[in-house]
């Protein structure tokens, strides 16, 4: 390479790093700036009234899994948090798989209607993103409360003598999220199901494969980056949800997206706060890269 | 032919929609296929071939009517439980799996153990040789190569039909006549019954043991590429397969006179209006002074190597072609000359219209 077309290469390098200055001065403010801000104050101390204040340690941190005794302050196992944890990941695993079985025959049906019905169908899918996701709650929340719609319809029809206790459980969260998160397992497989070649069904069937074999060895296989897209688009956003266990699961039935906030507001302790977003994040990275991984290695060997 | 019959259709009717809109796709189809037979079903878009080939298939029941496979009525058994593979025309291969997965793919549905379905495949494999090509994915590969992959995984269980539906219609013309070859190798190797659907009546020509024509979801004719092309039983058979002259004429002692006047020899046994078909090749141009000849005028000539077309005109104005094979040193007829016509013997065929 010639000094000339040496020094037009730098030129052109340096032209490149300037036009991606606004791109990169944003991701630093937006992205990675909050970020920072959060992994900080995860390492500080309290202050009275929230707030931190900069004295650095490992409290924030030792608190997610460790309380201190209130007596002879021993840190001892915090089975609270412990339990805030595990139905955070139990629902949001529920939610993913339920949301998948409900939302794999309706993206299939859509996607096998005529273009105009399609069309319709998923305008009909979409119709719920419209409204405040806090009006959709309480609208669940007016279906299965005590004395709400499902409960007054099967006393009515003498189904049942007492009113099924559904809200403020953790099926009702389970319920409210399923509710909640349906399109987004809907939308990509219906873009999947609608790129899959339904002649390959024909194909399947003569070469003797049953309708089991056909949809486990032909459809589900194909649609596979469908069914990743959708769980995690549904699996992120139920662990880290806060209004529909707010609303639904009332104050006990708390999941990490409740328990950070109430570390940032009556609890007082930020850094506790600060540690539990980093910690949701690491498992939410952490289950999408064994996701991914174990999905796609399924995948090579067929 | 005294091998036993495969595939019969009796009877069979198929139709889509109901009530008055109903289109009947296939209307009293009655054919039987014989066991290693390359048989094909010829005729023009949807004239009901494919609807016949996936009934034997079984993605569709007839609406009366039976489909026999060795003698056992299989009219109402699903796909997946008779024992016919099909070469679709777009392959329908996985591209989830590679190629030896997608032969094997049929095998291990019929649940034969993994050492046979292994040892199948590869010589399935080495049959359509692809062998190099075994791990590959089918996106990976060309046409031609696709087709062998298609070929290769409908044969692999040693179906007692195999169904081709327009398979080569996708591959260019050099890469045709090669499976057009290859199809009929792996046919007298494997033994196994073809049934091909094609609208290429060369194909059909080349390739088939016997041949049924197809038209308005009827079969037209039956019979050996000889037979269909040399005795069409009727106008469709005749212009669909190869070219023809039909000229009209009416039943004399003897034969058939033209409207011409002059008098064509042959055999029928109709009376009254018909029509005469003759292949461009049977019709020899003679002399203008030849007695007893056709007496003719060259209207117009295509010259298309091998052999030139002469366009005719006969006395009354009705057309006639003939082919003649091109001599290396004759002079080519020029339009307006006058020349005389002769049919080869026995090659006039009386049509029934």
């Amino acid at each position: 390479m010639s000094a000339a077309e040496d020094a037009a290469r730098r030129t052109s390098d340096r032209n490149g790093w300037l036009l991606s200055t606004p791109a990169l001065v944003l991701l630093t403010l937006a992205a990675a700036g909050p970020l920072l801000i959060v992994v900080v104050y995860s390492f500080l101390s309290p202050g009275e009234y929230g707030n931190v204040v900069w004295n650095f340690n490992l409290d924030g941190w030792r608190g997610i899994l460790f309380s201190r005794d209130v007596f002879d302050d021993t840190l001892v196992l915090a089975d609270a948090h412990l339990t805030i944890f595990w139905r955070s990941v139990w629902l949001s695993i529920l939610t993913t798989v339920i949301t998948f079985a409900v939302g794999f025959p309706t993206a299939w049906f859509i996607a096998t209607r005529p273009p105009r019905q399609r069309t319709l169908w998923l305008f009909l899918i979409t119709i719920p993103f419209w409204t405040n996701l806090l009006i959709r709650t309480f609208a669940i929340n007016e279906v299965i409360r005590n004395e709400g719609l499902l409960n007054t319809l099967l006393m009515r029809t003498g189904l049942i003598d007492t009113p099924l206790q559904i809200i403020y459980t953790d099926t009702a969260v389970l319920i409210g999220m399923t509710y909640v998160y349906l399109p987004l397992m809907v939308l990509p497989l219906f873009a999947a199901i609608d790129r899959f070649d339904m002649r390959l069904l024909e194909a399947g069937y003569d070469l003797y494969a049953s309708r089991w074999n056909v949809l486990r060895r032909i459809i589900l296989p194909i649609v596979k980056p469908g069914i990743i897209a959708g769980s995690i688009l549904v699996f992120v956003p139920s662990l880290g949800a806060y209004v529909t266990p707010r609303i639904l699961g009332g104050g006990k039935n708390m999941m990490i997206g409740n328990f950070i906030e109430l570390q940032f507001g009556q609890g007082r302790n930020w850094p506790l706060g600060a540690a539990l977003s980093v910690t949701l994040l690491v498992i939410v990275t952490v289950a999408l890269l064994v996701y991914v991984r174990f999905a796609n290695k399924d995948q090579g060997h067929g | 032919m005294t091998a036993p019959v495969t595939i019969a259709a009796r009877n069979v009717v198929k139709a889509f929609g109901a009530g008055a809109s109903a289109v009947r796709a296939l209307d009293d189809v009655s054919v039987d296929i014989r066991q290693g037979e390359f048989f094909t079903l010829l005729g023009p878009s949807g004239c009901g071939k494919t609807t016949l080939l996936r009934l034997i298939a079984g993605f569709e029941m007839p609406t009366e009517g039976q489909i026999l496979l060795d003698g056992t009525d299989i009219s109402t058994l699903p796909p997946n439980k008779r024992p016919v593979n099909t070469v679709f025309q777009s392959y329908a291969l996985f591209p989830h799996l590679t190629v030896a997965q997608n032969i094997g793919f049929g095998l291990q549905m019929q649940g034969r153990p993994a050492a046979e379905v292994k040892a199948t495949t590869e010589r399935m494999l080495a049959l359509v040789k692809l062998e190099a090509l075994a791990s590959r994915k089918t996106s990976q590969l060309s046409g031609g190569q696709q087709q062998r992959v298609a070929l290769a995984r409908a044969l692999a269980p040693k179906p007692k039909v195999l169904l081709l539906d327009e398979p080569l219609s996708a591959l260019d013309l050099k890469l045709r006549k090669e499976m057009q070859i290859e199809l009929k190798r792996l046919q007298l190797e494997t033994g196994i019954t073809f049934v091909f659907v094609t609208h290429d009546q060369e194909e059909a020509l080349t390739m088939s043991d016997r041949i049924g024509v197809m038209s308005h979801g009827k079969l037209q004719q039956v019979g050996t590429p000889r037979d269909i092309y040399v005795t069409p039983v009727n106008r469709f058979v005749a212009s669909f397969i190869g070219e023809t002259n039909f000229l009209p004429g009416t039943t004399v002692a003897g034969g058939v006179k033209l409207g011409c006047g002059a008098v064509v020899d042959t055999k029928t046994a109709r009376n009254g209006t018909v029509t005469v078909a003759i292949r461009p090749e049977q019709v020899r141009i003679v002399a203008a002074t030849e007695a007893g000849a056709i007496p003719a005028t060259v209207t117009n000539l295509v010259y298309f190597g091998t052999d030139t077309h002469y366009h005719l005109s006969l006395s009354d104005g009705a057309e006639v072609v003939a082919r003649q094979q091109s001599g290396a040193g004759e002079d080519m007829l020029q339009p307006g000359t006058a020349v005389a016509l002769r049919f080869a013997p026995g090659a006039a065929q009386v049509l029934e219209d």
